[in-house]
């Protein structure tokens, strides 16, 4: 087998060396009614050339042709191929954990650099050197929070990423923590108003997103006073951290955390991605997930170690502050290298073209008659459009021509039946948006005449929202 | 040359970038006319600005401060740094898989749909269990899954369980997840073989308990050989066995959990099924479960029609909910899966075999020089103690440094904490006799000198870009950033 | 090396009682087996402390260990130099590198601690973790 190295003959040598006689002796520890007496029903072996061949057939089932608008936490952007070239040294990619530090300078000195490019677009003063995902990095927060805080209500508003807000409701289900969601207000916003009411004092924090599930921006600095008044935590998830090229960064916030993905990390159907979290120097000690930190070496040359170690649990086992035992360097590495690759002035020019591309598209499909944008908070590069009826058709439709047009909110807030969530990044041209309100204007004028015809037969009145 | 690479920061200057955008094909807007003043950002201070060649060149350089697998032996213990096949990372990136969302349409996604339920397939069949979740992010995240099913599974039967035994060899994710699943670790003292004693675990194993959580192979590398006794003493006070798979690189085509009584269990693709590290992650951490458990099971889960159609079914009333969004670490599994169809059935079992005969190996030539922590055959990996080398006033620390002067990466150090000074020694099925037998010399070599002239073993390495760093320092006054 | 006029607990903290009041550290011993101090947890003044009760946490670069308070008490001092200079528990583990100080609310409760000379054999017998 081409990945082994040693050959019968080696494997005959170290037998006699070690007096075993058969290679089944090595498994005399394995009581023998445990033993496997047949084998492994898989497929295989595969040449290199059927492994590619078996993976490219199922790349074709794929949406790889098609131009999407799909967005709601993952976002397609543009990947230089620098980031692949580098990612694909094998002394960045077959290292471990850079616990031996004289080895890992390189990976240590890179999760460094990450650290500061998080800190500097979140506003914060340190953060750590990355967690699984977005979802998993807010739950994370909210785990720290409740540290800090010793208190056990957290508050989540309901345009926190639904499946941020499952993952947070599977960790805290067994810790007896109160959960509350706060709804959004017409703006697409988190209502204040309901906000103040269900903060109190023993609220650990508050989790919101900006910009949130629908693409509204939130106002984090009112937001952020409430907070403070009862002493809780303002915990604030950016699963599209580009928009903080352009969009204040939520320095009023004590943890920002969320997702690297838009920096140079592929979708590839949800993972592996890269969580961040940053918080203020005060909460080092209670930050989960690794830390790099400067330092010299014996003759005083700088260097990087991880640090703070033992906040984590090989070393305070059930009392560390998270049983996370990785962080996702490599996809750290990736977002490491894309942003340096933009740098201030290219992710900034980033940033506008996804916000003009959006405001493109949300202008130019609102106008079809029939079609309404509901919210009115300001959004970067993601917005909700609503259809007249029989969103699901719409989209079918969309397919036919190669576009998947956006996600379908009903599966997440039943109550947003035909509302769209659309994403226009750079990868977007005119030209696709172009067709799509094409699309939007013959589906409006056929299918008005059809609900007319439906309505009359079944919809029951006061279904319509 | 490659020595003095600063920070990325440190080459900044004001104009330079290493990106080029397409033009924009849409009206230009104003930003801050759209975002308003509240939401308006200007800049962002004190980010980089440098050109393509420059960040080629800095982390080209930085890359050469890295070891890694494809520069050498790796033998760390318990991580099975063994070969990550190239092609793997190629069939990963393939536009379909790396380019298709998660909310793309069952219809249009069946390639990665099917992919993850080929993967979830293979590692059925190699653990022995009924049924298997992809979507736990690592094996910290696996074991806490584990944990909130088996909670679930009592709640179910309507009984509250607070513990979970724990041994004292388990890697410290086992106790910080019982933590964060809401139980309460208890620790089960090993015997005098390293292993979980039956007349312990008694004492331990009341109705109180929710389950065991156990290591096979232990972190010594033995196998719990009475671990069927175990699971039948633990299943008739009417708890559950988790398993530890971080191990299963010794198991692999020779021997299957679930024949063990084991009842839910996690896997590591980045140590046996050869997903790379890449310097602390990605990885991923699937768990698999006996028949009982699989209701509770993190949704969605991947099933096939009888038309061979791929669906998400999201309709699972008892599941535990979900540990992370969309699929879990996607990659992971295609690379799993490349790796499970290179070797196949046979080749499966003789990387097992070779993993096995390789740490017997090691353990046969260094047991003259190193003190074994249990004297027993190993399974994947071996762990000596430094208690001789320790009269010397050189820890396994030191030895580790004085490694790396001989080319190669340390082992694992002081783990498990149940052996003073351990040094756990794994080198998988990817080290060459020959590659073995040079670690070996340099082992016996640096056992010589810690007698000799134990100073140069205590202040190595000498040959890295850095020499020993000040850890304290850097824990007492924390720098996490570069400030200007 | 170990003061006359301090007592000892088998945790490796150290007690000077002066009056009703008294000063608690980390032995040498203690130190040394921990290596260079990087962060010490101390809890507030006013917190009241039984005897035998952890009170915080003494880290070094990769362990960490509890601290016991040898007696029962209120707090009414801290270290202020210990937050910004933990290395004062290595460098002076007896003296700039206190921790805390109590006032006591049951001077009996010495009684079972061990004498500097006591503290010393118990080392040697092996006892120490």
């Amino acid at each position: 087998m081409r990945y082994l190295p040693n050959s019968p003959g080696d494997r005959t040598r170290m037998l006699n060396e070690i007096g075993l006689k058969s290679i089944e002796e090595l498994f005399n520890q394995i009581p023998e009614e445990l033993r496997l007496k047949r084998p492994l029903q898989v497929p295989g072996p595969f040449s290199e050339q059927e492994i590619l061949e078996f993976f490219r057939e199922a790349a074709k089932e794929s949406s790889h042709e098609y131009v999407s608008l799909l967005g709601a936490g993952v976002y397609q952007h543009y990947r230089p191929v620098i980031i692949d070239v580098l990612l694909s040294r094998g002394e960045f990619l077959t290292a471990y954990t850079p616990y031996q530090a004289e080895l890992a300078q390189g990976t240590l000195q890179a999760l460094f650099e990450f650290q500061t490019l998080i800190t500097q677009l979140t506003g914060m003063e340190v953060a750590n050197a990355s967690l699984y995902d977005g979802s998993t990095a807010t739950n994370e927060a909210v785990l720290m929070a409740m540290r800090v805080t010793r208190r056990e209500r957290v508050v989540l508003a309901r345009t926190l990423h639904p499946e941020y807000r499952e993952v947070i409701r599977t960790y805290l289900q067994n810790l007896g923590v109160k959960q509350v969601e706060v709804p959004y207000a017409p703006s697409g916003q988190i209502d204040l108003a309901q906000l103040e009411s269900n903060l109190d004092h023993e609220t650990a924090a508050l989790v919101i997103q900006s910009p949130n599930f629908f693409g509204s921006i939130e106002r984090v600095r009112e937001i952020a006073a409430m907070t403070r008044k009862c002493g809780a935590l303002l915990i604030v998830a950016v699963p599209e951290p580009l928009s903080l090229a352009l969009v204040k960064e939520p320095s009023e916030a004590d943890i920002v955390c969320g997702e690297a993905q838009s920096f140079g990390v592929p979708v590839a159907f949800g993972g592996p991605f890269a969580g961040f979290l940053a918080t203020r120097e005060k909460f080092v000690r209670q930050i989960p997930g690794r830390l790099v930190g400067q330092t010299v070496d014996s003759e005083g040359r700088r260097g990087f170690v991880l640090t703070l170690v033992t906040r984590e649990q090989f070393i305070r086992r059930e009392k560390a502050t998270s049983n996370i035992c990785t962080s996702q360097s490599l996809c750290a590495l990736a977002a490491t290298i894309y942003l340096c690759l933009l740098g201030k002035q290219g992710l900034k020019r980033l940033a506008e073209h996804n916000l003009a591309k959006t405001h493109y598209a949300a202008k130019v499909l609102a106008s079809v008659a029939g079609f309404e944008i509901p919210f009115t908070a300001p959004y970067f590069n993601e917005f909700v459009i609503k259809t007249p009826d029989h969103a699901v058709d719409l989209l079918e439709t969309l397919r036919e021509g190669k576009i998947i047009g956006g996600l379908e909110l009903e599966r997440f807030y039943p109550e947003l039946k035909n509302h769209l969530l659309l994403c226009v990044t750079e990868v977007v041209r005119k030209a696709d948006i172009d067709r799509m309100a094409e699309v939007y204007r013959r589906f409006g004028s056929h299918s008005r005449t059809q609900v007319t015809e439906g309505e009359l037969q079944a919809a029951p009145a006061g279904e319509k929202d | 040359m490659t020595r003095n690479e600063g920070l990325i920061f440190e080459r900044s200057s004001p104009g330079k970038t290493g990106m080029e955008l397409s033009a924009l094909d849409v009206p230009p807007v104003s930003a801050k006319e759209l975002l308003g003043e509240e939401f308006y950002r200007s800049e962002i201070q004190g980010f980089p600005e440098v050109s393509e060649l420059e960040v080629v060149r800095h982390f080209t350089r930085l890359s050469t401060w890295n070891y890694g697998i494809d520069t050498g032996l790796y033998p760390l213990g318990s991580c099975t740094m063994k070969y990550n096949p190239r092609v793997n990372e190629t069939v990963a990136a393939l536009e379909g898989l790396a380019t298709d969302h998660p909310y793309t349409p069952e219809s249009l996604a069946q390639g990665c749909l099917k992919v993850l339920a080929q993967t979830a397939r293979c590692l059925i069949e190699i653990t022995g269990m009924d049924a298997i979740s992809l979507q736990p992010a690592a094996g910290a995240q696996g074991e806490l899954t584990g944990l909130l099913m088996m909670r679930a599974y009592h709640k179910d039967r309507n009984e509250q369980r607070r513990y979970i035994l724990v041994p004292d060899s388990a890697h410290g994710t086992n106790p910080a997840s019982v933590t964060i699943a809401g139980y309460e670790a208890r620790n089960l003292k090993s015997n005098d073989r390293g292993c979980v004693g039956l007349e312990e675990l008694g004492r331990a194993m009341t109705e109180e308990v929710a389950g065991l959580m156990l290591t096979n192979p232990n972190t010594l590398g033995i196998f719990e050989d009475q671990i069927q006794e175990i699971a039948r003493r633990v299943h008739a006070k009417g708890g559950l066995v988790y398993m530890d798979g971080a191990n299963m690189n010794a198991l692999v085509g020779v021997a299957r959990p679930g024949e063990f009584g084991v009842d839910v269990m996690h896997l590591n693709l980045h140590k046996t099924f050869s997903t790379p590290h890449g310097g602390g992650g990605p990885g991923s951490g699937p768990v698999a479960v006996k028949k009982i458990l699989e209701p509770f099971l993190p949704a969605p889960i991947i099933e096939e029609d009888a038309e061979g159609f791929y669906r998400v079914n999201h309709d699972r009333p008892k599941s535990i909910g979900r540990v992370r969004a969309f699929y879990g670490n996607f990659g992971m599994a295609v690379r799993a899966l490349a790796y499970i169809l290179a070797y196949g059935p046979q080749g499966l079992r003789q990387v097992t075999e070779d993993a096995v005969l390789n740490a017997n190996y090691v353990l046969a030539k260094l047991r003259s020089a190193y003190e074994l922590a249990y004297d027993a055959p190993a399974m994947h990996e071996c762990v000596f103690s430094d208690r001789r080398q320790a009269q010397h006033g050189v820890r396994t620390g030191d030895i580790a440094k004085r490694l790396i002067d001989y080319g190669f990466h340390p082992y694992t150090v002081s783990f498990p904490l149940i052996v003073s000074g351990a040094m756990m020694i794994e080198p998988t099925e990817s080290a060459s006799k020959a590659e073995l037998d040079a670690f070996i010399d340099a082992m016996l070599s640096i056992a010589r000198e810690v007698e000799e002239d134990p100073q140069i073993v205590t202040s190595a390495p000498h040959t890295t870009r850095v020499t020993r760093l000040d850890e304290a320092t850097a824990a007492r006054k924390p720098v996490l950033r570069w400030k200007p | 090396m170990y003061p006359e006029e301090f007592l000892y607990t088998q945790d490796h903290e150290w007690i000077r009682v002066d009056g009703n009041t008294a000063s608690v550290g980390i032995t040498d011993h203690a130190q040394k087996e921990l290596g260079d101090i990087v962060f010490v947890e101390l809890p507030q003044v006013g917190a009241h402390l039984t005897a035998k009760e952890s009170f915080g946490t003494v880290e070094s670069v990769k362990a960490v260990a509890d601290i016991y308070s040898p007696v029962t008490g209120e707090v009414i001092a801290v270290n202020p130099k210990i937050q910004n200079a933990p290395e004062l528990v290595n460098s002076d583990p007896h003296g700039e590198g206190w921790l805390i100080q109590l006032e006591l609310k049951d001077r009996s409760e010495t009684d079972r601690l061990m004498s500097a000379e006591e503290y010393e054999a118990y080392l040697k017998g092996g006892a120490a973790h």
